[in-house]
């Protein structure tokens, strides 16, 4: 399966990624081979096999209800692009 | 043509817990400036590992068995995936179809009885970060503020079925759900500080026709009355859409507050495709019967149970001990008053002090817009006040001002007394010269009385408290006044 050009235009704007036409042709690429990988496993016969959500056979791993110190307001906007009165500063959303 | 109204509701509490529902910052962010309640967990930064919060689960659980819920035995969380800047992640960790409880019901009360409301699900999530929107003065740009303190705090959501039939009805299992969170402890409850949020379903139907219209949800509603309103708004909007002839289509709509109506929002792009996955990095929960049961042991005596007790343990009506369970705190506050309150009939105690809460107390609150857990009368200042009723120091009517005073300044009954002269006066020495007084004044009365007139003598005895501003012990007064007359 191929993937377009428009719906990988579109997966990099959910994703909010900026591309260009080189990166658009690489990813359409890369993304297209990991759908046929997965064409690939789809033809394995599942019957009778329940699905699996995770993959490593864990359950119940749980914390106690214990606060701990959170960062230092300098480190959690250390990446942010821009700032203001202790927020990050994002475009606007339309609700 | 007769509509029926379909309404379900879809309710989020936040959870009373220390710590976050993945990550341990603390939720006690409400007077903390922005992001200082943060980690990389709760900041969705890459290859962090979230934890589930154990006491957030039993908190879940413990709701779930109050509404008579059946518990999964096997639970996960599931990603839930949209664009929107409230979500550092890109996704919420929710639950979609293991959900931790299922297939419950809740009792509202309806005129003659009480009718159940299904409830679906009730699941476990995490609260998103707070965005505040601003414009740049100069050049008139929108842009957002993000707050992430919020995010991540355990979040329940309870979904009940499209049971309820109208506004009242919605008002009521709100009121309902809200007192059955605060007696097991879970959450606050509070609707106007945004820990107790409420999103409606509503749609309209021909009455008897069963097949459903375009389902219009409701969201933006603030407070019990704002749900009331904007439920009471759209059944009439639905109704006129259908009687000129026009379609309801499916939307959202927002209430807005000032206007008094609700305002479709544009959907949101891609709204509806939340791609849901199991949360890989959450291994998914087994809930034992064992820990089920014990949980099971801890719920408190709920609403419906003590207000059942109520009637019968003190002879209250169902109208009375619906009131008074209401809330928990206000239960708690009558059950210590008749403990305190000393000797005399049970049934006889529990009315009078179940007609001072439900009477001037719920006034006072009213015209205060305070609560019960407020209160700077203790109950066992209540019982003093009482006791000095019982004894006759103070008459009823004055005890409604005294009260009043101790509900204002948490003064105690016997001081505001002393200090205003409001003690009662049943000494006949007392009296004597004010009813002497009484009888001169009004010889048509008197001569009324004597030709058989009971009317007369009601109207002295309400001289004589006049003249005493009412300090006057009535029955004293009656007392004399027919002796005096008599004696002619
Ligand atoms: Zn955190």
């Amino acid at each position: 399966m191929r993937l377009s050009r428009e719906e990988v235009q579109h997966i990099a704007l959910l994703a909010r990624l900026g591309v260009d036409e080189a990166d658009l042709q690489k990813f359409s690429e890369q993304l297209s081979n990991i759908l046929e990988n997965f064409e690939i496993l789809q033809k394995v016969d599942t019957t009778g096999v329940p699905p699996t959500s995770h993959p490593v056979a864990l359950s119940n791993v749980i914390r106690d209800d214990e606060a701990a110190p959170s960062l230092l307001p300098g480190e959690v906007l250390a990446n942010a692009p821009r700032e203001e009165d202790g927020c990050f500063r994002v475009r606007a959303v339309l609700e | 043509m007769e509509y029926e109204t379909v309404i379900g509701l879809e309710v989020h509490a936040q959870l009373l817990t220390k710590s976050k529902m993945f990550c341990s910052c603390s939720t006690d962010y409400a007077d903390a400036p922005p992001n200082t309640h943060v980690c990389p967990v709760c900041l969705g930064m890459p290859g962090v590992l979230p934890t589930i919060n154990r006491q957030a689960i039993e908190y879940a659980i413990m709701t779930a068995l109050a509404l008579n819920c059946t518990i999964a035995e096997h639970t996960r969380f599931d990603r839930k995936n949209y664009p929107y800047p409230d979500l550092m992640k890109g996704y919420q960790i929710s639950q979609y179809d293991n959900p931790l409880s299922h297939d419950g019901w809740l009792a509202i009360e309806v005129e003659g009885g009480e009718r159940r409301i299904g409830i679906t699900r009730v699941h476990q999530e995490e609260d998103v970060a707070k965005l505040w929107h601003r414009t740049e003065p100069a050049t008139g740009e929108t842009y957002s503020l993000v707050d992430v303190n919020r995010a991540g705090v355990p979040l329940m959501e309870i979904v009940s079925e499209p049971d309820l039939r109208s506004p009242e009805e919605a008002r009521q299992y709100l009121m309902k759900l809200r007192s059955i969170l605060q007696y097991l402890g879970v959450s606050t409850g509070n609707m106007e500080e945004g820990s107790f949020r409420c999103d409606a379903n509503i749609s309209i139907r021909p009455m008897g026709n069963g097949g459903s219209t375009a389902k219009v949800e409701v969201k933006n509603m603030n407070s019990f009355k704002a749900v009331y309103r904007a439920l009471e708004y759209e059944v009439e909007r639905q109704r006129k859409v259908l009687e000129k002839g026009g379609k309801l289509v499916q939307e959202t709509r927002g209430w807005v507050e000032e206007k008094g109506a609700t305002v479709s929002q544009r959907s949101k792009e891609y709204a509806h495709d939340y791609r849901y996955f199991p949360e890989p990095d959450l291994p998914p929960l087994t809930i034992s019967r064992e820990m089920v049961e014990e949980l099971r042991s801890r719920l408190p005596e709920l609403p419906d149970d003590r207000r059942d007790r109520f009637m019968s343990q003190y002879g209250l009506s169902r109208y009375d001990a619906n009131l008074l369970t209401a809330s928990r705190a206000q239960a708690d506050y009558f059950e210590s008053c008749l403990e305190l309150f000393p000797g005399g009939e049970g049934e006889k105690k529990a009315k009078t002090v179940a007609n001072w809460l439900l009477g001037e107390y719920a006034r006072l609150f009213n015209v205060t817009e305070t609560e019960i857990t407020e209160c700077r009368v203790e109950p066992r200042h209540l019982v003093e006040m009482l006791g000095l009723i019982g004894e006759g120091t103070l008459s009823t009517t004055m005890a409604k001002a005294v009260f009043e005073e101790m509900f204002h300044s948490g003064r105690r009954a016997p001081e505001i007394v002393q200090e205003k002269g409001l003690a009662q006066v049943s000494a006949a020495s007392e009296l004597e010269a004010v009813v002497a007084q009484v009888l001169a004044d009004n010889a048509q009365a008197v001569a009324d009385y004597r030709q058989g007139r009971e009317q007369a003598l009601k109207f002295m005895v309400g001289q004589v408290m006049r003249a005493t501003r009412g300090q006057a012990n009535p029955q004293v007064v009656n007392e004399m006044l027919v002796k005096k007359l008599e004696e002619g």
